[in-house]
């Protein structure tokens, strides 16, 4: 399978950004003729490692070489002219171009600087005809499938006799049949003795197509593996970073009685909800007092389960009843009309308004939800900001000063306090205790516990699994956009449990392949 | 000692300071170059003299820049007021001149309530095009800022509409309270403004949509009403601005009338402190914009700089305000004198960039 040389290495590469190690002393090998899997969760440094490869970024510490010979790239045209190719997630192609035009467009045969059209297109079929496509190469680009462009893309790529091939993500807009489509070529190009880098979110297609599997965390490398040595459980091990037996000493807090709390007509029962290209269709139901968890890895779907029953995105379809009455959420003034709140995890963006003053943040979603011709008395806004920059702690407790001003955690309890205020029905909390210190940590914990015993529902997501394992009544399992299972959390469910889930799906869906 | 220093700070900070500061070293210039520029005299029952002028000659612009303010901190910019002032003077004074009694007040009322009917239309124009169909606000009120030009002059048949019209004219030369009515006017639509904004919630909501459009959309608020109502407040006060300048010269013209104010207007907003980008709004600063580029018009008159070089000069100080109103300059050029090495920090990069 492997030659014993590799053709490109890269070795001790460190790369910083202002405030962030992205990289730290990253070591990366690519074999000619094997496909090797990058894994990691967002943010883990993939993109940074292959934009280091490619010369995008420059590197601070490390060296690269390429069939033995230090290299270093000033950018992806000099990286693909040595034979590394890329093809980014987004295909850039021109979709009003020809097929034949995208594939040799700033690099036509000429003569006396004429293009010569007739080459142009000979060429393209015969490199489309070794990856067994059969397109009309006249035709403009976006006549043809995404799966097709991305092929296309592909041969641009390797036409420029590539020996490394790095794909980001390629199969993250593609169907099932397509991305068997696109595993065919790949495989192909592999026996042909290509090197393929190969960036995916999806475990099912590593597992299906790599060799080899690199792991990154934080900036920094875990290991490389045999695939075939490597099970699904310890690869998802690795990209979170806990093993096993850590997450088994976590103490047993009270497990609440779901089967209580799920007497009853559902506060929100959502059917079919589901978007193209987001997540798959999927149903859950949550009770008036419940806290639901929504574990998965990064990117699995939870913001987008979040964002569809807020309403902040739309649903392709299904149903919605609330309190048993079919209802719609389709936006998010909707979903807060219905007693709907969401915290989002992109503080920044989506969440705080950083101009406006603490004061103002908080009361915002109130006033919305009033209209701007009532507006929310002095006296009465200086009240509910005093009892929430109190009970959450807010530091400083001045609520005049521009919300900016304040760190992340604050800033994240101001957007709470914003919810709490409109005294939501079911509380959406996207990531609420990622990147805040330990006591914030459990002041935001312990306020859930304390929502959901006075009748609130919560739907807690969090990539923590000791967090989410805590908190909730219930356990939604996400995987590959998809929600694959629904754990009700008594004591058989442990964090071994979710991970398996996350890892395998309690069902394995026949349409993956 | 500490206290007078830390007052002085608070002095400085606040973000009426330099805006005033500004104006204040303009008319002491005028004063020393035309010791009498600040002497007001009163005569026949009136207040005469150039502080009055210039308060009288910045009350459109005053009003154009209100209504601009409050477009700008959603975000967007409204290009069509000019034209707006044209059609809405136009209306008015075609009415007017229609009339065989051009001096009944009831004529009048229903010209000018004629006018700002067809202005308000034209605002809800501008904001369904941005907040429904979401155009870009420069393209979007681009149109108008175009069409609005012939359509003016469609109203008056191309011709330059006189009138004769002693309630009309009074909006722009009459007085009240030894004063120019013009003056109040403004005033009263500031107020009017502040109020419209600041009892209700529509300020907040409006700065928050500006700020941050999608944490705003994802905290419930409806920002596509907002957005509109901004562009017909805007309307409305192009509406009056376009009364006060046709009463001034009793005549409508459709190519002259508020040519240019839309950049006045802009630049007005933006020495008042509110940022282009959106967010933040400050009348009172828009205010004192306002009186800044009246007085700088003033002082190129009566200065007898020539009117070929006027536009230059006013280019100048215009660059001069904006430089030392910038933070991040201030902050370089004080550090230069103090002969410390210039911060890492003064380019405003983007705090993290957390490749995923």
């Amino acid at each position: 399978m492997t030659d014993s040389r590799p053709v490109l290495t890269m070795t001790g590469i460190s790369k910083s950004f202002p405030g962030v190690r992205a990289l730290h002393d990253v070591n990366f090998r690519l074999f000619p003729g094997e496909v090797h899997a990058l894994m990691g969760e967002n943010g883990a440094g993939k993109s940074t490692l292959i934009k280091v490869l490619t010369g995008v970024y420059d590197t601070d510490e490390g060296a690269i070489t390429l069939d033995g010979e230090p290299v270093s790239f000033t950018g992806p045209m000099q990286a693909t002219a040595a034979g590394v190719s890329t093809v980014f997630q987004e295909v850039n192609l021109c979709t009003n171009l020809s097929v034949a035009e995208n594939i040799f467009i700033g690099r036509e045969p000429r003569v006396f600087g004429a293009v010569r059209w007739g080459e142009v297109r000979r060429r393209a079929r015969a490199l489309l005809a070794r990856l067994d496509l059969d397109l009309d190469v006249s035709a403009p680009l976006g006549s043809y499938s995404l799966a097709i462009q991305q092929m296309v893309a592909i041969a641009r790529a390797i036409d420029i006799k590539a020996r490394v091939l790095i794909l980001d993500e390629p199969t993250s807009s593609l169907d099932a049949g397509e991305v068997a489509q696109l595993f065919r070529i790949m495989r192909q190009l592999r026996d042909e003795g290509i090197a393929i880098l190969f960036v995916t979110h999806f475990l099912d297609q590593v597992y299906e197509i790599a060799d080899r599997i690199t792991v990154l965390r934080n900036g920094g490398l875990v290991g490389e593996y045999l695939t075939t040595e490597l099970p699904q459980l310890s690869l998802v091990e690795k990209m979170i970073g806990k093993e096993l037996d850590v997450l088994e000493g976590i103490e047993e807090h009270s497990r609440r009685d779901l089967a209580a709390l799920e007497e009853g007509t559902p506060l929100v029962a959502v059917s079919n909800f589901g978007r193209a290209g987001a997540v798959e269709p999927f149903s859950l139901t949550i009770h008036a007092g419940e806290v639901v968890g929504l574990a998965g890895l990064l990117g699995s779907g939870r913001t987008e389960v979040a964002r569809l029953l807020f309403g902040a995105d739309r649903t392709d379809g299904g149903q919605v009843a609330i309190d048993g009455t079919a209802s719609s959420l389709r936006t998010p003034a909707q979903a807060i009309d219905h007693g709907v709140g969401f915290c989002s995890e992109n503080r920044r963006a989506e969440g705080i308004v950083a101009d406006l003053s603490v004061r103002e943040n908080m009361i915002l979603a109130m006033q919305a939800a009033r209209g701007w011709l009532r507006p929310i008395p002095r006296r009465r806004q200086d009240e509910l900001v005093d009892k929430y920059v109190k009970a959450l702690n807010i530091r400083p407790a001045d609520p005049e000063v521009p919300v900016r001003n304040l760190s992340g955690g604050n800033q994240q309890k101001v957007l709470l306090a914003r919810w709490l205020i409109t005294e939501p029905r079911l509380l959406i909390l996207d990531e609420p205790t990622r990147g805040i210190d330990i006591g914030a940590k459990t002041e935001i914990q312990k306020l859930v516990t304390q929502l959901s015993d006075g009748g609130m529902a919560v739907l807690f997501i969090s990539a923590e699994l000791e967090e989410v394992l805590r908190l909730s009544h219930k356990v939604a399992v996400m995987r590959d956009r998809q929600m694959v299972a629904q754990l009700a959390n008594d004591e058989s469910l442990d964090a071994d449990r979710i991970m398996q889930t996350i890892a395998s799906g309690s069902h394995r869906e026949e349409a993956d392949r | 000692m500490n206290d007078t220093t830390s007052r002085y700070r608070t002095m400085i900070g606040h973000r009426l300071f330099w805006p005033a500061a500004v104006l204040f070293v303009m008319l002491a210039a005028n004063t020393i170059y035309r010791p009498g520029f600040l002497s007001i005299e009163l005569k026949d029952g009136h207040l005469y003299g150039t502080p009055i002028d210039i308060l009288r000659l910045s009350a459109p612009l005053i009003l154009v820049a209100l209504g601009m303010t409050l477009v700008i901190s959603t975000g967007g910019i409204d290009l069509s007021v000019g034209s707006l002032c044209a059609i809405s003077g136009a209306i008015a004074c075609m009415y007017i001149s229609k009339q065989p009694d051009q001096n009944s007040l009831g004529v009048v009322v229903t010209a000018l309530a004629l006018a700002m009917g067809v202005s308000l239309v034209l605002g809800a124009w501008n904001g369904v095009l941005v907040a429904v169909i979401g155009i870009q606000p420069i393209i979007a009120t681009l149109i108008l800022m175009v069409a609005g030009r012939g359509l003016a002059q469609l109203i008056t048949e191309g011709q330059i509409i006189t009138i004769n019209s002693e309630p009309y004219r009074a909006i722009g030369l009459g007085h009240a309270l030894t004063l120019p009515l013009a003056i109040f006017i403004a005033l009263a639509a500031a107020l009017l403004v502040a109020a419209f904004t600041r009892r209700t919630a529509l300020g907040m909501i409006i700065e928050s949509v500006g700020g941050n459009a999608m944490a705003s959309r994802l905290a419930g608020i409806r920002s596509s009403r907002v957005i509109f109502l901004a562009y017909v407040i805007s309307a409305a006060c192009a509406a009056v601005a376009g009364f006060m300048m046709t009463a001034n010269v009793s005549s409508a013209d459709g190519n002259a009338a508020g040519l240019w104010v839309e950049l006045d207007a802009i630049l007005a907003v933006v020495i008042g402190g509110t940022s282009l980008a959106g967010g933040r709004f400050f009348l009172s600063g828009t205010i004192i914009g306002a009186l800044i580029i009246q007085t700088l018009t003033t002082t190129v008159y009566a200065m007898d700089i020539s009117p070929q070089t006027s536009l230059l000069f006013k280019a100048v100080v215009v660059i001069a305000v904006c430089l030392i109103q910038a933070p991040a300059f201030r902050a370089r050029f004080s550090r230069r004198r103090r002969n410390v090495p210039p911060p890492a920090t003064i380019a405003d990069k983007p705090k993290e960039q957390v490749p995923a």
